[in-house]
């Protein structure tokens, strides 16, 4: 897969979908959409960039060292978020009994710590997405 | 080969029965006296706005009202991730940690 | 019979997915499995769609294209023919 054109396409146009997806991440809670789809958009980047460029070129891209630590920390990031409910004197993952403000609705900094999930929840599909790919790819046949 | 064209052909005709028994049985869209316009929607229809500033009613009830649901979704994909690592990674790591 | 919740083109689209469904499991070829498999996604997005579920179906779309790819390379890592 050395091809030329697809190379040149694929440069064109990978932005375009990387920038799709953080939307669909960052603009869960206002529009339809949500994080798990926009996380999986996100690392459809990464694995049609690593089709096309080979495997060399995608993991200097998105080095291992990376997926593991994003794997491992955006599922502790939930937890985190939770525990901010706690520090209020509020049951676990509680958002308006914390007494986070929640601002005006249907702005992109309204929710409280919605926002904030769903972008750890998107990011580490994405790299759920990318270490699936690239752990199968490394498999000699 | 003929058995299994056959045996096909069956199947299809029957499930495609049952389905289209099944979706002309459906309620119309959006009645009021539907069974899944029960005082549990009603409740998050009313009050979804209020009690999470979200406007987005599916992300309100996935992140906030269902959060631990949410939680331990990811908990699976961690899980699944780890499987397929452990089953396929077979090369030795740099720090030579084995 | 009057007016129903699904029209005629989503009970078209039902028969479709049955159909695509059934062919998945006596199609012997797995590569050509996997392209229906991309169809039968594509399609259910289209009836989660007609169904008011904006939501879940852009996460169908999505999570259909990445499981065709992954499966694909099982497929190129793999056997091509089912024994």
């Amino acid at each position: 897969m050395r091809d030329f054109i697809l190379k040149r396409v694929a440069a064109l146009l990978l932005p375009f979908i990387q920038m799709y997806g953080l939307y669909v991440i960052l603009h869960g809670h206002v529009s339809p959409g949500g994080s798990f789809a926009g996380g999986i958009v996100v690392g459809l980047a990464f694995i049609a960039f690593t089709t096309i460029y080979g495997l060399e070129r995608g993991r200097a891209k998105v080095p291992e060292k990376v997926t593991t630590l994003v794997e491992s920390y955006g599922t502790l990031w939930y937890g985190i978020m939770g525990m901010v409910g706690i520090f209020k004197g509020a049951p676990f993952l509680a958002n308006k009994i914390a007494g986070i403000d929640l601002g005006e609705l249907g702005a992109l900094s309204s929710g409280g710590l919605i926002g904030l999930i769903g972008l750890g929840v998107g990011i580490r599909v994405a790299s759920t997405m990318i270490t699936l790919f690239s752990t199968m790819m490394e498999e000699e046949s | 080969m003929k058995l299994g064209t056959l045996a096909m052909l069956l199947i299809f005709l029957l499930a495609a029965y049952v389905v289209l028994v099944a979706v002309a049985e459906l309620p119309p869209y959006g009645m009021v006296g539907n069974p899944s316009h029960n005082q549990v929607s009603q409740r998050y229809i009313e009050n979804a706005w209020e009690e999470t500033g979200v406007l987005n009613m599916i992300t309100a009830i996935v992140l906030d009202y269902r959060a631990y649901d949410t939680m331990f979704e990811t908990i699976v994909l961690f899980t699944a991730v780890l499987a397929v690592i452990i089953t396929l990674k077979t090369t030795e790591r740099e720090g030579g940690g084995k | 019979m009057g007016f129903t919740a699904v029209d005629y083109g989503t009970m078209v689209m039902l028969l479709i997915l049955i159909a695509a469904s059934l062919a998945m499991y006596f199609i012997k070829d797995l590569l050509h499995a996997v392209i229906v498999y991309g169809a039968y996604s594509l399609i259910m997005a289209l009836v989660w769609l007609q169904m008011n579920t904006p939501d879940i179906a852009i996460t169908e779309a999505a999570a259909g294209i990445a499981m065709t790819v992954l499966m694909m390379v099982v497929i190129s890592r793999t056997s091509r023919k089912e024994d």
